[in-house]
């Protein structure tokens, strides 16, 4: 409601600021080519109130967005009795919890009165709060907008002004990459501090044994082994290495066919076929994996008397797999097409075949472009999430058999952070250490197939 | 004359060697082109058994069936004081009149486990059907009308004949006595299949039959428009920085950097930067598509970036040029002039970046938009949940229903994407020049 | 019969190697070629004349049939080798451009070492049947193509890491490694600088003894340097055929005359 008001307001302050200042300018233009004259088109001044309306308002905004909550909850732990602050940070995280859930009208069981108040409280700074705000908002930029106005006059380069703010406004924007990879580690590496310093570092990359669960009786935290990641990285690389399996013979000679072979025709059919299959949101395939891929390998492998398990590797890997084929086949696809005609048409003059051409000139020619694009196949799989969380098992399972259950790391990503949380135990923070690895992993592999892709090309341009 | 280097070539030497060492050659040649015919079928095939695998169990999920019953709207259940008090109304026990109407039909079954079991092969909305008729025309009360109402969702399962009759008691969903009276009521004439209006008009629900997807269809809505919002003028301006402005320093290096390996970096890694940042630095609401939107922007910018400073590329220098010469300024020769004439291939990007924010599941995982939701969301604050979101909770639950529920809405969501690209596609060849 | 190109001599001296007779190329529905008759005699280096664009690359690559390669592009009429119609479909393309030879404008080494630069096309064809062999293959290929001496101590390193000149060499020993009768020459020292192109004129004449060569060139000089017959292309037509030496102090037809003296192209 609050947001509604503000944003009606800024929006009506910034059309009148316009409208005023285009006015205005024009009011006191001399006459054309004249030292009176303006100096830039009308619209300029209108534009140039509208920055100065608007940006005090939105900054305003901006830090009550961010500074709101933060103070509202001071408010509220001020009100509270030093019973309930002076207790270690996970147990003030659940009273503030329940202090925001209480204010934003969803109750859980009996609340204590102390909270209770505390909750109005909160309610009362944010709300009333809120609203000060937003009406001081509005004042100010009302304010703003006179002056800005009162500055018109010809002489005044609003244009200038008004292309050096939007000039800034593109590079803060620029910034905003580098502000979500920033924002990316610096998440990621304070919440895995704080796992780490409740289980070692060595226990989670090299422990064997991986049981959050039993992580929540206090005195086994960290001690008890049961966060050791093994199991799930190599689950993770059971699962990425039958996808690579499927993917890359498929991709590659679908490429060399659609490329060298197909004829038109066949190529109108292809192309598309793969787009779709690259298109198609990968809880699709996690349904697929689950509801028909998986019960197919279960039951064709009870009928050769092999036991498969329902969440296999190889059923969640196959499905993987087929959505990395389209990823595959077009990466390698650019690659090839940038050997130069030049070699294939040398092969050809001394008396080649086609396929000969293709498996000794041109894909040893193309080969670190493909390597590169493996690569990043890799990547991909290992990110996956979907397909696994529907189709792979949830247990830490520790084999290199593709008819068992295992799970990965994006899975075990999800299952200790959907559902209740509190914020600080160990096994919460356990998916941040786990996404610390995936991004560095992730990250690695790009960096690397980039540079490798890179250099390829810079042979051949 | 020729002083060979090679002593065996030549048509003369060895023709028969020759002759079989060329026919393996084009063995190998056959095979290989095989091979890659192979790929191309099996890419074929993988995708024909996907679709055909969720349209073969989807589509019986767009009809239901009904069951009729004749309803004795009886005032002493429903306004025993006669004051036509709309509290009252609404507080009465319609399932009463629904058991009563059903043991009319029945009236062989007695003993209160039997009466509970035939109560249950309609549906448990059928009781907030008929206090909506109720409240809507009070005249009903006194009244003996035919109703219709949906069935359960294990009867429906059974009319469409997916429940195998074959099967001891013990392992069916529905029982024989279940099955007496579906069939009895089937000779009767009062069961009859419509078009499942409810799946795209109701929002989630424990019950199959009454589960619909419109709540998570308007939560999805809200999310892109969100992300739209966001990331289109982010997108655009950084792009535009990037390409036309920025001298080529180290920062500038840097971001370009920064943003091919955003490109990059799983879903799942944003969703968790959301939960930490957006959840619990900064403390917004859980569930809410705003946050939602937050990170798919994140996620969505690297591809409008990427997408955008191609289509600015492509537009010739000359253009820029002719500009420079009448005197614009360089920020009006960029709005006025290239951004126009990059304009197709930049809403290409966006619906295409669209598209992929609309099937993503996994940061909105993280961020809680996963929570069981019966309203329909009224705006980008209120708890919602995502088109994809609520086919990957759908397909948790084991009954039978379900599974043809969700492949409906998979069908649904599809078709959404085709739409969206086919949009692109057209946009492309209609609007993109070619310099 | 020889009906619209000039013939100013009637040579006896060598036999004809290639004789093409009514040569069309078409891409798609234009003609680019309109009924070439020519003959090449063994042993000699012919050269083909022209401007650009007159059809002289395009009937060079008739020869080996490396136009098949080309999308949309049709050949009629006949070319014999030794008697043998290469465009018969009892003809495999595969064997006719191990006879032929192709050396391009811009030197096109593969990515390989520069051993297995020369080594590739006798291994694809079969030619020899152990290493030995095939050592001795690359030896006298290089050497043929006088760049042995050059590279005998780096036959590992990659072959694009040579110069322009010494590039183009290698490419001229892999086509000689699989011991063609027939090389095509397009333009082979127009990416050369005029040292390197010096020594590639003296290879042609060196290689003549042993092989045919046909080379089309842009440069009259070279022409006149390199070449005993010469014929002049012009606007997909065949003009004028004859001995180097007539050709460019009498030549017959004035579009010949024209071209020679510079009054066009």
């Amino acid at each position: 409601m609050q947001a509604i008001v503000f944003l009606a307001g800024l929006l009506a302050l910034a059309a009148y600021g316009y409208y005023a200042g285009r006015g205005r300018a024009m009011s006191v233009a001399g006459p054309r080519r004249s030292g009176t004259s303006l100096h830039s088109l009308p619209s300029y001044y209108g534009a140039y109130v509208v920055l100065w309306c608007g940006l005090p308002i939105l900054i305003i905004g901006f830090v009550w967005l961010v500074a709101g909550g933060w103070i509202a909850e001071q408010a509220a732990m001020a009100s509270l009795p030093g019973s309930l602050t002076d207790v270690d940070p996970g147990r003030l995280q659940l009273t503030l919890n329940e202090i925001r859930n209480i204010a934003a009208g969803s109750l859980f069981g009996e609340p204590s009165p102390e909270v209770r108040t505390a909750a109005e409280t909160y309610a009362t700074v944010k709300g009333f709060g809120g609203w000060i705000v937003v009406a001081g908002a509005l004042v100010i930029g009302a304010a703003c907008a006179a002056l800005a106005q009162r500055r018109i006059r010809p002489g005044l380069r609003a244009r200038n002004a008004v292309e050096r703010a939007v000039m800034i406004a593109m590079m803060v924007s620029s910034g905003i990459a580098i502000l979500t990879t920033v924002g990316i580690v610096l998440s990621l590496l304070f919440e895995s501090m704080r796992f780490f310093a409740q289980v070692p570092v060595t226990e989670f990359l090299f422990g064997l044994h991986w049981s959050p669960q039993t992580a929540l009786r206090a005195d086994q935290a960290g001690s008890s082994g049961s966060f050791g990641a093994v199991p799930i990285f190599v689950g993770t690389l059971l699962i990425t290495f039958i996808a690579m399996l499927v993917a890359v013979p498929i991709g590659l000679l679908a490429a060399v066919y659609m490329s060298e072979y197909a004829t038109p025709r066949i190529r109108s059919v292809a192309k598309p076929v793969l787009e779709i299959l690259a298109g198609i949101p990968t809880v699709v395939y996690g349904f697929f994996a689950a509801l028909t891929v998986a019960p197919f390998f279960r039951n064709a492998g009870e009928g050769i008397g092999l036991s498969v398990s329902s969440e296999s590797a190889l059923a969640a890997g196959v499905v993987m797999g087929i959505m990395i084929i389209p990823f595959v086949s077009s990466l390698s696809d650019d690659v090839m097409n940038a050997v130069p005609q030049s070699l294939r048409d040398g092969s050809y003059a001394l008396g080649a075949t086609k396929s000969e051409t293709i498996k000794q000139v041109i894909f040893p020619a193309a080969l670190p472009g493909i390597v590169g694009a493996i690569l990043l196949a890799i990547s991909r799989a290992i990110g996956e999430t979907m397909i696994v969380v529907m189709a792979a098992g949830l247990a830490a399972n520790l084999t290199a058999n593709p008819f068992e259950a295992v799970t990965t790391v994006t899975v075990q990503i999800v299952t200790l952070l959907v559902g209740d949380q509190e914020f600080d135990s160990a096994k919460t923070l356990a998916a941040f250490a786990l996404g610390l690895v995936l991004f560095l992993v992730t990250l690695t592999l790009n960096v690397i197939a980039l540079r490798v892709v890179r250099a390829y090309r810079e042979k051949y341009d | 004359m020729t002083d060979a280097i090679v002593s065996s070539a030549g048509p003369v030497a060895g023709k028969a060697d020759t002759e079989r060492r060329l026919r393996r050659r084009y063995a190998a040649e056959r095979r290989f082109r095989m091979y890659g015919a192979g790929a191309i079928i099996a890419a074929v095939l993988v995708l024909v058994t996907l679709l055909g695998s969720i349209i073969s169990q989807g589509y019986t999920a767009f009809w239901n069936h009904e069951i009729a019953l004749n309803v004795t709207f009886d005032p002493q259940v429903i306004d025993p004081q006669g004051t036509r008090d709309p509290a009252t109304l609404s507080r009465a026990n319609y399932g009463l009149l629904v058991r009563d109407a059903l043991q009319r039909q029945f009236p062989q079954v007695t003993g209160r486990s039997d009466v509970r079991r035939l109560s249950g092969i309609v549906s448990s909305g059928a009781d907030g059907k008929l206090r909506r008729m109720v409240m809507d025309d009070p005249s009903l009360i006194g009244r003996t009308e035919r109703v219709w109402v949906l069935a359960s969702d294990d009867i429906d399962t059974l009319l469409k004949g997916q429940i195998d009759r074959e099967l001891p008691e013990g392992s069916r969903r529905v029982s024989d006595q279940e099955i007496a009276w579906a069939d009895a009521l089937g000779e009767q004439g009062a069961v009859r299949s419509s078009f499942n209006t409810t799946l795209f008009t109701a929002a989630d629900s424990r019950e199959p039959e009454l589960a619909g997807i419109w709540g998570a269809a308007v939560g999805s809505f809200w999310l892109l428009l969100t992300t739209l919002v966001l990331s289109f003028p982010l997108g655009v301006m950084t792009a535009t920085y990037l390409e036309e402005f920025a001298p080529k320093n180290r920062w500038t290096d840097l971001i370009e950097v920064n943003i091919n390996n955003l490109a990059a970096v799983p879903s799942i890694v944003f969703g968790l930067l959301g939960l930490a940042v957006f959840l619990g630095f900064f403390g917004m609401s859980r569930s809410a598509p705003f946050v939602g939107g937050l990170v798919l922007t994140l996620m969505t910018l690297p591809t409008i970036i990427i997408t955008t400073r191609a289509a600015l590329k492509s537009v010739p220098p000359s253009i820029r040029e002719a500009a420079l010469g009448v005197g614009a300024s360089r920020l009006q020769v960029v709005t006025h002039h290239v951004v126009p004439l990059a304009m197709p291939g930049i809403l290409t990007g966006t619906i295409i970046g669209m598209a992929q924010a609309l099937g993503e599941t996994a940061p909105l995982l993280m961020i809680g938009m996963v929570a069981f939701i019966i309203d329909v969301p009224g705006g980008p604050f209120d708890p919602a949940t995502a088109l994809p979101v609520q086919i990957f909770l759908w397909a948790d639950s084991p009954e039978r229903a379900f599974v043809a529920r969700t492949s409906a809405a998979i069908m649904v969501l599809l078709a959404f994407l085709v739409l969206m690209n086919a949009l692109a596609v057209v946009l492309r060849r209609r609007f993109e020049r070619r310099w | 019969m020889l009906m619209n190109p000039k013939d100013s001599t009637v040579s006896t001296a060598h036999p004809t190697k290639v004789v093409a007779r009514g040569v069309k190329v078409f891409y798609g529905a234009a003609e680019a070629l309109h009924g070439v008759d020519l003959d090449v005699k063994a042993n000699e280096v012919t050269s083909l004349i022209g401007p650009s664009g007159c059809g002289k690359s395009t009937f060079l690559r008739c020869l080996n049939r490396m136009n098949d390669v080309i999308d949309g592009c049709r050949v009629e009429g006949s070319i014999l080798l030794d008697g043998d119609d290469i465009y018969s479909s009892a003809v495999d393309p595969v064997l006719l451009r191990q006879r032929v030879g192709m050396v391009f404008q811009k030197p096109n080494p593969f990515p390989k070492s520069i051993y297995d630069n020369i080594a590739y096309g006798p291994r694809i064809h079969g030619l020899v049947s152990d290493r030995n062999e095939l050592d001795e293959v690359v030896e006298r290929s290089l050497t043929k193509a006088g760049l042995w001496n050059e590279v005998k101590d780096r036959l590992q390193q990659p072959g694009t890491g040579l110069s322009g000149g010494q590039q183009q060499r290698l490419c001229i020993a892999r086509a000689i490694a699989v011991s063609p009768e027939l090389i095509l020459m397009d333009e082979p020292c127009s990416a050369l600088d005029p040292i390197a192109t010096a020594k590639v004129e003296e290879l042609m004449d060196e290689l003549r003894a042993n092989y045919t060569i046909v080379i089309v060139t842009h440069s009259m000089q070279q022409a006149a340097r390199v070449s005993q017959r010469t014929a002049f292309f012009h606007l997909g037509h065949l003009v004028e055929v004859g001995e180097t030496e007539q050709m460019f102090t009498n030549p017959q037809d004035e579009r010949t005359q024209g071209y020679i003296t510079g009054r066009f192209g």
